[in-house]
This record gives structure tokens, C-alpha cells and sequence, in this order.
């Protein structure tokens, strides 16, 4: 897709700079003249959620740490310290703790979003992994974070998680030291944590950048799953993406701060404002809810190592799915069978991180043992054979066919096209 | 998007500068939280007063205090030190400034208004070189009373600048007698 701008900038300091770095002619090419398909629906306002998200986390996350003390001695009490002394702390804490969680719930709306409208298909099987892999990054610095407060589910989250690695045979016990620090977790193990929690959102907005740059050299995929043929089928990114993924990130913002506002403790645990105790795990643990169905799976498998290879490779799996799925056709709206398994696939994934927040006792285990094998059967053999012997629909000529098909006929269409444009 | 052709302000551009202005107030309303969360918070706040007992510094003995982080320099004076800071000419006076708050803005750098009230050997000043922020050594310097190692201010035996680079005399901080021998700062 063409991002190679006209743009001829009339301000003579503009143009002083911009014949030394094009930087306002990249700008106006990717941000402004962009050509977005004109049928994109709401669920493509996600990439500027995510965006939004990131910049909120990264602020109110550089503003905390001008306050937390990474000590296993002081963490906990700089936590107290930050909700009850620092001006506007509560608040600014309340919006990171909350923001990781609305950053997960925005970013499964776009990864469920890839996967119904077949985003990772050729060519842009790149983007996609660039964005497993941000996937990734978000879950590392999502549970690092929460070991900072050094309460309760903080230590024993930190426990369980790096335990993960003792089940790697024969070095896992070396690891597992090499990763605390110690012979348990530790001070050693808060401070790199609290290093590395400030370092990765950083590596983070760098796959960010290659994430959206991927994306503006093949373009975005839309409702249809078609290719634009015409400028017919665009629309110009500013003002019609941006206004429109201004109005719902606006929405999703009350959402989110409805709960920093009134429910700030909502999706945290009790347990984390007692502080850590080594000696003592809480009866009941579990991670955030964002981490279940990777909870779930590791649960399901009756063996240390099964269990902690099928968790990683639930999220493993995902770097191969533009191979994995073999139909030539994009969207769900033309793959009748795909689309009933996709909600399936949902379902499981939805049934799975319930019940990764039930103990792992009797039918629930059972249930996860199905949902496990499910997961996994979607993405190695649903996929694969669905291609082969699925009949698709009929795809439309163009995306302005497609859209003209949908609102009641060609005629209809064009003429309320008309008539707008008379509105002006 | 088509253009209008007349010149008159449309509704469209009305809508567009008042979503505009209610952005801004908003991205205003917003960023504050993130400025005001560098201002002293509410435990630095709560170390604003101290209480001192100067009833056992001898005479010609100092003692330094910290309040709100900064070193408070608390002098029983001699006799000798108490005679030079009050035989000087005013009009010698680099700051002819009190720069006591507990007195009036208008009150002079006199050795009586930079001394404490009712005891005229004490002296009560923060610490803190008028220049640059350094802490001045104190019996030292050409007028026997503090030298700033940093920059070379001279200050007299009643902590006024005489020579060097400050422009102004060492502050007295907010303080009183609570007790025959305790005073409270700040």
C-alpha cells in the first residue's frame, strides 16, 4: 500500500526542516493520507486503544517508580506510602493497576478480532508474529509488575511463575536460582524484576513501532477480507479512522476509569495488602484474571513438564497460525464452518479462564482437560483440514461491492451516497 | 470531505473547535494529577515543625538541627561576637534586610532583629549560603561569624553577608518560644 506522500508543506520553516528529515511528509503519508479501507467496522479501533493504553502504562508507571522503593524491607510500605501520601498517588497507582488490566482486555478484543477476520493470512504473517510477540512482552511485564508490591499473591505469584522453570529437565533447578538470586525468591528477585518491569514496556513500544510500520507496508485487512482494488475502496486515515477510533477510545476509557474511579480493587486479590511472608502461602492463589486460561492448561496436564510445556505452547502455537489455517479466504463472513468454530474457540477460551480461577479438584480438572484438548485441536487439526473441505462463500468483487451488497442493493446505496453528498 | 463554499462558520466548524476546547480542558484537568504528584507529599508536609530545647548550649557553642531537610544553625553568642554584630554601620551592609519573618518585611538587618527576641546571644538561621544552596562553616571567615567554603561569602557573627558572592543575609526561619527554653520552627 502506497504510503509515499504528496504532501508539499506551504510554512516555510515546515519545509526548512522538512527538506533535512522528511518528517512531516512520513507523518501526513502514515497518519493523515493514509488509505483505509472504507468498510472497517468498530473492532478495528483497537490499535488505537492499545496505543492509548500503552502511553497511560508507561506514564503512570514512570511517575510511580519516582516513589516505590524496589526493597524487600521498603516495597510494601512505598506502595502504602504512594496511596495515602503522594499527592494524587492513589489515583495514579489505581489507573496502572487497572490499565494493565484494560490493556489485556483490549488486546484479546484485537487478537479475537485477527483471528475471525483471518488478519494473519498472507502477507502480513509478520505483523501478526510482531504482535504475538508484543503479546508475550505484555505478559512478562504484567506479572513482573505485580510482584512489586511485594504483598502476599505478589511473592507467591513470583514463586509459582519462576518455578515454571524447575520443570525444564536437568538444569531447571540451575535456572530457577539463577533466576531469583537466591535459594527462594528474594530481594535479588524484586530488584531485577523491578528492572526489567521498567525496561520491557519500553521494548514493548519499539515492537510497537515495527508493529504499525509492518502494518503500513501491506495496509489493513478489513470486514471483508478482500484486498482495496480502487481508491473507491479507501477512505483517507485522517479524519475518518481517527475520529472513529477517537470516539471509542473515549468509550473505553469511561469503561476503564469507572473502575480506577469506583471499583479500583475489583480485579485485585485481598490477599496482596498483606505483606509478603515466605513462610506462609495463601490458601487460596491465583493469577490475574487475564492469565487463566493459561492457568487452566497448565493445570489440566497431570505432569510437572506437561503442564508447563502445553502453557507455552498454547501461546507458541499462535507463531504458526498463518500457516496453520490452509483456506485461501480471509474473512469469517465468508467461511460459514470457520466462523462456528471460531465461537467455539471463544467459548473455550472463556470456559477455560473460569476455570482456571476454580480449584483443581474433580469435574473442574475434567472440564479442563477437555477445554485444553479443544484449544489445541482448533489450531493443529480443525484449521488445517478446514481449509480442505470447507466450501466458502462467494467473495464479493470489491470492498465497495461488499458494502453496497450489505446496506440493500447497489441502487439503494448509491443513492443514499447521493444524498450525503448533497448534505455535504 | 467536500468543501463549503461561502465563508460564513458552518456548524461543522463550530462542533470541531468546541470538541477541540473541551479536549484541552480535559487533557488540562488530566495532566495535573501527574505535576502535583512532585509536590511535597503529604510525609514530607507532616515534618513541617520541629521542636528544640536551647537550654543547654553554652555560650560560644553551636548546634545544627534539621528542619524540612535543611541544617538550622542555633548560636549561643560570646559577648565579643554579640559587641562586633551590633557596633556595625547599617549602611555598611551588603542586605540591609532583616530577613527575619517574624518580623516585619520592613525591618532592618539590626544585630536586635536578627537575634532572638528576648535573648540577644541566640541566633536561629537556616543554614543554607544565600548564594548557591551551600552549608557555611561556622567561627570562620574575615568577620568571625560564617564562611561559605563554595563560592567564599563572608558572613558576620550575626550571619549577615559582608563579602563574596551572596546577595543576602542568612535567613531566620518561622520560629517562637514555647517554653522558657524550647522553641518550635516552622
Amino acid at each position: 500500500m502506497s504510503g509515499h506522500s504528496t504532501y508539499q508543506p506551504k510554512n516555510r520553516i515546515v519545509r526548512w526542516v522538512e527538506e533535512r528529515l522528511p518528517i512531516f511528509s512520513l507523518m501526513e503519508g502514515q497518519f493523515i493520507s493514509f488509505p483505509t479501507p472504507k468498510n472497517l467496522n468498530y473492532w478495528w479501533t483497537f490499535g488505537m486503544i492499545l496505543s492509548v493504553m500503552l502511553v497511560i502504562q508507561l506514564v503512570t508507571g514512570i511517575v510511580l517508580v519516582m516513589h516505590f522503593t524496589p526493597h524487600e524491607d521498603l516495597a510494601f510500605a512505598s506502595i502504602e506510602h504512594i496511596m495515602r501520601n503522594v499527592n494524587y498517588g492513589w489515583l495514579i497507582r489505581y489507573m496502572h493497576a487497572n490499565g494493565g488490566a484494560f490493556f489485556f482486555l483490549a488486546v484479546y478484543i484485537h487478537i479475537f478480532r485477527g483471528l475471525y477476520y483471518g488478519s494473519y493470512k498472507s502477507p502480513r504473517e509478520i505483523l501478526w508474529i510482531l504482535g504475538v510477540i508484543i503479546y508475550l512482552l505484555m505478559m512478562a511485564t504484567g506479572f513482573m509488575g505485580y510482584v512489586l508490591p511485594w504483598g502476599q499473591m505478589s511473592f507467591w505469584a513470583a514463586t509459582v511463575i519462576t518455578n515454571l522453570f524447575s520443570a525444564i529437565p536437568f538444569v531447571g533447578e540451575a535456572v530457577v536460582t539463577w533466576l531469583w538470586g537466591g535459594f527462594a525468591v528474594d530481594n535479588p528477585t524484586l530488584q531485577r524484576f523491578f528492572s526489567l518491569h521498567y525496561l520491557l514496556p519500553f521494548a514493548i513500544a519499539a515492537v510497537v513501532a515495527l508493529h504499525v510500520w509492518a502494518l503500513h507496508v501491506v495496509g489493513q485487512n478489513n470486514p471483508s477480507g478482500i484486498e482495496p482494488k480502487s481508491t473507491k475502496d479507501t477512505v483517507p486515515f485522517t479524519p475518518y479512522a481517527t475520529i472513529k477510533d477517537s470516539f471509542v477510545t473515549v468509550v473505553f476509557l469511561l469503561a476503564y476509569l469507572w473502575f480506577v474511579f469506583y471499583m479500583p480493587n475489583y480485579m485485585g486479590h485481598a490477599d496482596n495488602y498483606i505483606p509478603a511472608d515466605p513462610l506462609k502461602t495463601p490458601a487460596h492463589i491465583v493469577p490475574e484474571w487475564y492469565y487463566l486460561p493459561f492457568y487452566a492448561i497448565l493445570r489440566a496436564i497431570p505432569d510437572k513438564l506437561g503442564g508447563v510445556v502445553a502453557m507455552f505452547a498454547a501461546i507458541i502455537v499462535l507463531f504458526f497460525l498463518p500457516w496453520l489455517d490452509t483456506s485461501k479466504v480471509r474473512s469469517a463472513t465468508y467461511r460459514p464452518l470457520f466462523r462456528l468454530f471460531f465461537w467455539i474457540l471463544v467459548a473455550v477460551c472463556i470456559l477455560l479462564g473460569w476455570l482456571g480461577a476454580k480449584p483443581a479438584e474433580g469435574i473442574y480438572v475434567t472440564l479442563a482437560r477437555i477445554g485444553t484438548a479443544y484449544y489445541f485441536a482448533h489450531f493443529l487439526i480443525i484449521l488445517p483440514l478446514l481449509g480442505l473441505f470447507e466450501k466458502p462463500k462467494p467473495l464479493p468483487a470489491s470492498i465497495s461491492d461488499a458494502v453496497l451488497a450489505k446496506h440493500g442493493g447497489a441502487g439503494a446505496a448509491t443513492e443514499a451516497v447521493a444524498a450525503a453528498e448533497k448534505r455535504g | 470531505m467536500s468543501t463549503i463554499a461561502n465563508d460564513e462558520p458552518s456548524r461543522r466548524d463550530f462542533l470541531y473547535i468546541a470538541t477541540g476546547a473541551v479536549g484541552a480542558v480535559g487533557v488540562g484537568f488530566a495532566a495535573w494529577p501527574f505535576i502535583h504528584q512532585m509536590n511535597p507529599d503529604a510525609s514530607a508536609l507532616a515534618l513541617a515543625s520541629i521542636e528544640v530545647d536551647v537550654g543547654d548550649i553554652e555560650e560560644g557553642q553551636s548546634i545544627i538541627v534539621k528542619w524540612r531537610g535543611k541544617p538550622i544553625f542555633i548560636r549561643n553568642r560570646t559577648a565579643e561576637e554579640i559587641e562586633a554584630a551590633k557596633t556595625v554601620d547599617l549602611a555598611e551592609l551588603i542586605d540591609p534586610a532583616a530577613r527575619n519573618p517574624n518580623l516585619g518585611s520592613d525591618a532592618d538587618a539590626s544585630d536586635a532583629n536578627r537575634a532572638a527576641e528576648g535573648n540577644e546571644a541566640l541566633v536561629v538561621m537556616i543554614g543554607i549560603c544565600t548564594h548557591l544552596g551551600c552549608v557555611p562553616i561556622g567561627e570562620a571567615g574575615e568577620y568571625g561569624g560564617w564562611f561559605c567554603p563554595c563560592h567564599g561569602s563572608h558572613y558576620d557573627t550575626s550571619g549577615r553577608i559582608r563579602k563574596g558572592p551572596a546577595p543576602e543575609n542568612l535567613y531566620v526561619p518561622p520560629y517562637a518560644f514555647i517554653s522558657d527554653t524550647t522553641i518550635k520552627i516552622g
